[in-house]
């Protein structure tokens, strides 16, 4: 019983990731009919934001210590951040230490506007064409960002912290009747989890409520009859794939503390999402949630010892033999629209 | 002849020329030049270029014809890869029962995986062909290691039995591979002034196969069954209200490709007998689909040419490093240098997934029908510039539009 | 013939092609029969650094190639000579080797069995490579030493851990420097029990391949050969990022120590993984738990940052240690780069110090005559105390650093401390030993 509410805990978690990146694929595949192969590109970008707000805060300057010395016996160069000697040591290294929330109000415009210029820029000239020429160009350009972040940030993972007030443990299973110690979960990784619900219900509100929302619905329903309304879509296409880079960036920036960022994490949860994204049913964005927290679970589920003792190596694939399960007894995803992305 | 009318015969006869003078055409810079880091004329890259055209055309086959993009190809020339090697363990180091084997069991795996992916199109179908092929890949590094040797990847050592072969060489070594006796490592060097041209008979093994691949493929292009494939892209549904099943179609284009990845594996374990598990990965089904897309989909010479340039730049472009840079700038002023030196170390050496994204992207935008489309301009720029007409568009059919885009 | 275009015309401008093709060979100067694979003939050799450039690994191979870059000068008698100056064998005079100029090339391995010997081969067949070297995974080095072998090369490998690289897939071509998964688990498990007792429950996480399970295998013999208790050692997919669903089930058991038998990205994640579920902070039985990491590497332990103060591994050799090869090492490695080499760049610039100092004692490039100066060579000064490249399995034994996670680190390089160096009697083992046992070295190649 513990274990499996462990393990729920667990995909709830892996799931919000999912959701989130599966989210903003969906409303791009949704609005403008484009395969984004660079999405897991926007995510990886997302982390690295974290990361620059942390370097960022943290550039220092160097005072000779001679107390100590170095790896070549040079007196040893001491690194005080510029934010420290500023605002004193204490409050400085508490914005060190707060630098991933920070990142998240740097990020937003950021990513608005890298989603923004990648529309404008390149995907706006690929709407007519095949999806095979989309899947070409945007994985092309999901290489170039990442071998650039490579370039500067180097391949190894980089620790990115969160903030101390985060770290530990909360203990449901205490609250449950269980013995202490037995049902616990990081808070980051809560904080994780109710932050993407945050961002998934800001998108639907505003999709929902909002007459822009409204446009953009009718307009992924039927793009040609909102176009001879006079409506002017493209506009409101092109700001929609600006949030949907935003929301995959924001999922970036809180995954950060939960595991160090590297420049290809990006593409490790590519396939991921574009399988979350496919099995929720192309053009559903229910559906595209749905299926992330599903096959999250599932996930961890599969990882459960007494599970890979009936069945060795289930872990390594459950969420490919769930898709394809689904695909064949549910033609289109769980929510797919006939149509969308079948010819 | 054979079948070919006389614009396909002059043009299998063009392929024919440029595949066997690859070892000439690919080293066109003396040894010792600056300019010789750019010579491709070695044996492995030449093979290489060879099998992964096979591989190319065949997925071209399906991707090309019916439309249907397979994203889990390369599982196919992953089981390719292990028959092989099996064949290589257990009967001999002959060529020939690896490449049969690695022929059927692809084909018996390309009707299965089709069997059941083809029941949905479009990215569904897609997505099933992935979810197979990661599969296949995430089980052969681990749980299958008995069978795959997992990470490492399926070797021939001294120890297996090869009943029908030699179990180990005169030398105390596993044995190379080859076909009735004429070993696939064997290579003459010939030195023309300062070049030097390499002939090796696993080129010209792989190289004769190549064309025999790509004279059925053409065949196919123009058969019957071609046709009826280029109706399902076309328009599945008018087919369909005709009263014929396109899925026959479909699952024989399938298999057919399925077949030629596993001949492209089987010939990667024949050149060098090792199956690594890598080779079924998402990405490298991924790199066939770029290769074919860069190259030019539908079009005869288009994913040989994609292929060739994907596999040169893996290959070439990452062993340039700052030390050949310092070479070649070196003669430049010192600050000057350093500007060249820091720009270049972005697209070569461990740079080199750069140039290949920016070409990626380069080629898609400018040349929305691959590099096939590319040299048909610069064709037809020399023939207006000469005022002939231009004949034979139908040796590089364009595309044909996506339906319902 | 009804589609076929043949004219006399055509057939005569044919044959005269032909003909000419039938004569070239008389201008031909065909290439002189070399003793072995790319004997080198003019005043340089050619070595081959294959290294991961792109790939989760690329860091480390960027290490590695600046380890041999560094190794190459001071071959060439530039620099300040580095090791060479504490290198006991004294064949080598600083004129590149054997008389002749030492050049390399590079390339990229991906860490991918497949790339890698395609790199490998072009080295080979296309640059003349008379030696390959490199490789941060032992996938790849066991495939590459496959390849050398058949290719009649020398192959020195890089960074591999596997007890397969000189075990069951071990080739006469073949030689390592770097220690092994039984030499860790060997050298770890007496300072495991010291420290946190001989009755432990340990339960092991282990990345599901073949180097991930032969250090499971090691390190459980060791430990449980001084009285600990295995609860349970789970497999976890190498593509997982996200270890929670493996580590939770660790607090619902009695283990109190978690073995993490993971590397690179995996180590990093699961290990942070492992603190942010408050491992580290847990009591059992009245003790605290304990998180191990078998195979430490510096510059990968550095993406896990804090999480690693007071964790316990081993590795191959450290920039701290003070002997004077090893300063010597870090002198010339720092003065050149700015910052201290890893494990990898040090056993890299070794495997490329020990072949050419092979050559100078054999007197030759011939992968035999090498094979035959390396195979139960006993050297010292090149950082890890007296050592022997042992002629069974071409395996070097020597002493192995056991090593903590520094816990107030005084820069971003200073992450691990020595905590004990355990002789290399200690992890020892006997060419025959069950985890080494299926391989034969065969005969070596010359091509």
């Amino acid at each position: 019983m513990d274990a499996i509410l462990l393990q729920t805990l667990n995909g709830l978690d892996k799931g919000s990731a999912y959701a989130m990146i599966a989210l903003g694929l969906t409303l791009i595949f949704g609005t403008l009919g484009v395969v984004n192969f660079a999405h897991g590109a926007l995510f990886m970008i997302g982390a690295f934001c974290a990361v620059t707000m942390q370097r960022l805060f943290s550039i220092s300057f160097e005072t000779l210590d001679p107390t100590q010395t170095d790896f070549l016996g040079n007196p040893l160069k001491v690194k005080t951040p510029y934010v420290e000697s500023w605002f004193g040591p204490e409050m400085g290294a508490s914005i060190i230490d707060w630098s991933v929330p920070l990142a998240i109000v740097f990020s937003i415009p950021i990513m608005l506007f890298v989603g923004y210029a990648m529309e404008r820029g390149l995907i706006k000239h690929f709407y007519k064409r095949p999806h095979a020429d989309q899947i070409l160009v945007t994985f092309g350009l999901a290489i170039v960002m990442q071998e650039l972040i490579k370039h500067y940030y180097g391949a190894n993972p980089i620790p990115t912290s969160a903030p101390d007030a985060f770290k530990g443990s909360f203990d449901f299973g205490t609250m449950l009747g269980f013995d202490p110690n037995v049902i616990i979960y990081p808070y980051w990784r809560l904080v994780y989890f109710a932050f993407s619900a945050i961002v998934i219900g800001a998108v639907f509100a505003f999709l929902r409520f909002t007459t822009f929302g409204m446009v953009v619905r009718a307009g992924m329903a039927d793009r040609e009859t909102v176009g001879l309304l006079g409506i002017n879509i493209d506009k409101r296409f092109t700001i929609m794939f600006g949030i949907a880079a935003a929301v995959a960036g924001l999922a970036g920036v809180m995954y950060a503390p939960i595991n160090s960022p590297n420049y290809h994490m990006g593409m490790d949860f590519l396939v991921l999402s574009f399988v979350v994204v496919v099995v929720g049913g192309m053009g559903s964005l229910p559906g595209a949630v749905l299926a992330g927290f599903m096959l999250g679970i599932l996930e961890s589920f599969a990882s459960m010892n007494w599970i890979k003792d009936i069945i060795p190596g289930i872990d390594q694939i459950i969420i490919y033999l769930v898709a394809i399960l689904i695909l064949l007894t549910r033609p289109r995803g769980l929510m797919g629209r006939k149509g969308v992305m079948e010819d | 002849m054979l079948g070919l009318d006389k614009k396909d015969m002059k043009f299998l006869l063009i392929v024919t020329f440029l595949t066997l003078a690859t070892p000439i055409l690919l080293q066109p810079f003396p040894e010792g030049s600056g300019l010789a880091q750019f010579n491709a004329g070695y044996p492995d890259l030449m093979q290489r270029f060879a099998i992964f055209g096979i591989f190319a055309i065949g997925f071209n086959i399906l991707f090309g014809l019916t439309g249907y993009l397979s994203f889990g190809h390369a599982a196919f020339l992953g089981v390719g890869s292990y028959s092989a090697v099996w064949m290589f363990k257990l009967l001999s180091m002959n060529v020939l029962p690896g490449l049969v084997l690695a022929v059927i069991m692809s084909g018996l795996f390309a009707l299965v995986i089709g069997y059941v992916s083809l029941r949905r199109s479009g990215i569904y179908f897609s997505i099933l062909t992935l979810a197979f092929a990661q599969m296949s890949y995430n089980l052969a590094y681990s749980v299958l290691t008995p069978i795959t040797n997992g990470e490492t990847g399926l070797q021939v050592t001294l120890n297996d039995p090869r009943i029908l072969g030699q179990q180990v060489s005169a030398s105390g070594n596993v044995p190379g591979t080859h076909f009735f006796g004429i070993e696939m490592g064997a290579a003459q060097k010939i030195a023309i002034g300062s070049w030097e041209f390499t002939f090796s008979a696993g080129y010209y093994f792989c190289a004769i196969i190549a064309i025999i691949a790509f004279y059925l493929s053409l065949r196919i292009f123009r058969s019957p069954f071609g046709l009826m494939l280029r109706a399902i892209k076309s328009n599945q549904q008018r087919l369909n209200y005709t009263g014929l099943n396109a899925r026959p179609y479909t699952l024989a284009a399938f298999v057919i490709s399925g077949m030629y990845a596993g001949l492209a594996g089987g010939l990667l374990a024949s050149m060098d007998p090792l199956a690594g598990a890598e080779r079924m990965q998402w990405t490298a089904s991924g790199e066939v689909v770029l290769m074919t897309i860069l190259g030019g989909v539908g079009t005869m010479m288009g994913p040989v040419l994609g292929a060739g340039v994907i596999k040169y730049m893996e290959n070439i472009f990452s062993k340039i490093n700052d030390q050949v840079l310092h070479q070649w700038f070196g003669w430049l002023p010192d600050s000057l240098e350093s500007i060249v030196i820091w720009a270049a170390e972005h697209f070569v050496g461990s740079g080199w997934h750069m140039t290949s994204g920016v070409l990626f992207m380069i080629v898609v935008i400018f040349l929305p029908g691959g590099l096939v489309e590319g040299g048909q301009r610069i064709k037809s720029y020399f023939k207006n510039r000469r005022g002939g007409d231009s004949d034979d568009p139908e040796h590089h059919p364009k595309q044909a539009p996506h339906v319902a885009e | 013939m009804s589609n076929s275009n043949f004219t006399r015309r055509g057939l005569l401008k044919t044959s005269a092609v032909a003909g000419a093709g039938v004569a070239l060979p008389t201008i031909f100067t065909a290439s002189s029969a070399a003793a072995y694979t790319n004997e080198p003939t003019g005043g340089t050799v050619t070595l081959g650094f294959n290294v991961p450039q792109t790939g989760p690994y690329a860091d480390e191979g960027a290490d590695e190639l600046r380890a041999y870059q560094l190794a190459v000068e001071h071959l060439n008698g530039e620099g300040d000579g580095g090791m060479l100056n504490t290198f006991s064998s004294k064949a080598l005079q600083g004129n590149g080797i054997l008389g002749k100029k030492v050049e390399y090339v590079t390339g990229d391995t991906q860490t991918k069995s497949d790339a890698a010997r395609a790199s490998a081969k072009s080295m080979i067949e296309k640059d003349g490579a008379v030696m390959i070297t490199g490789g941060s995974s032992s996938g790849v080095a066991i495939a590459v030493q496959g390849l050398c072998q058949e290719a009649g090369v020398i192959f020195m490998a890089g960074l591999t851990h596997s007890n397969d690289t000189t075990g069951k897939d071990k080739k006469a071509n073949g030689f390592r420097h770097f220690f092994n998964a039984y030499m860790s688990g060997a050298a770890l498990a007496p300072v495991l029990a010291a420290r946190y007792g001989s009755d432990r429950k340990a339960y092991h996480l282990t990345a599901d391949y073949t180097w991930g399970w032969t250090q499971e295998a090691s390190i459980k013999a060791a430990t449980e050969a001084l009285g600990w208790e295995t609860v349970n050692a789970v497999k976890t997919p190498l593509s997982a990022t996200d270890f929670s669903s493996y580590i939770t089930p660790v607090l619902q058991t009695d283990a109190d120590v978690l073995v993490l038998n993971h590397y690179g990205g995996n180590m990093v994640n699961s290990l942070t993984n492992a603190v942010q579920f408050g491992l580290r902070e847990k009591q059992v039985n009245g003790r605290n738990f304990e998180i191990v990491v078998p195979l430490f590497s510096r510059l990968m332990a550095r993406g896990a940052g804090e999480n690693i103060k007071g964790i316990l591994g081993s590795t191959n050799w450290h920039w701290s240690l003070t002997d004077a090869g090893s300063a010597a090492f870090v002198k010339s490695f720092g003065t050149k780069y700015g910052f201290p080499p890893s494990q990898a760049a040090h056993t890299v610039y070794c495997q490329t110090l020990l072949y050419a100092d092979a050559c100078e004692r054999a007197g030759t490039h011939n992968p035999c005559g090498v094979g035959e100066a390396l195979e139960g060579f006993e050297f010292d000064g090149l950082g890890n105390g007296k050592t022997i490249y042992r002629a069974d399995d071409h395996q070097c034994f020597k002493d192995v650093l056991v090593v903590k996670g520094k816990d107030n680190p005084t820069s971003e390089f200073d992450l691990l401390e020595v905590v004990e160096i355990t002789p290399a009697e200690q992890v020892t083992y006997d060419p025959n030993h069950p985890m080494f046992a299926g391989g034969n070295l065969g005969q070596c190649n010359a091509g």
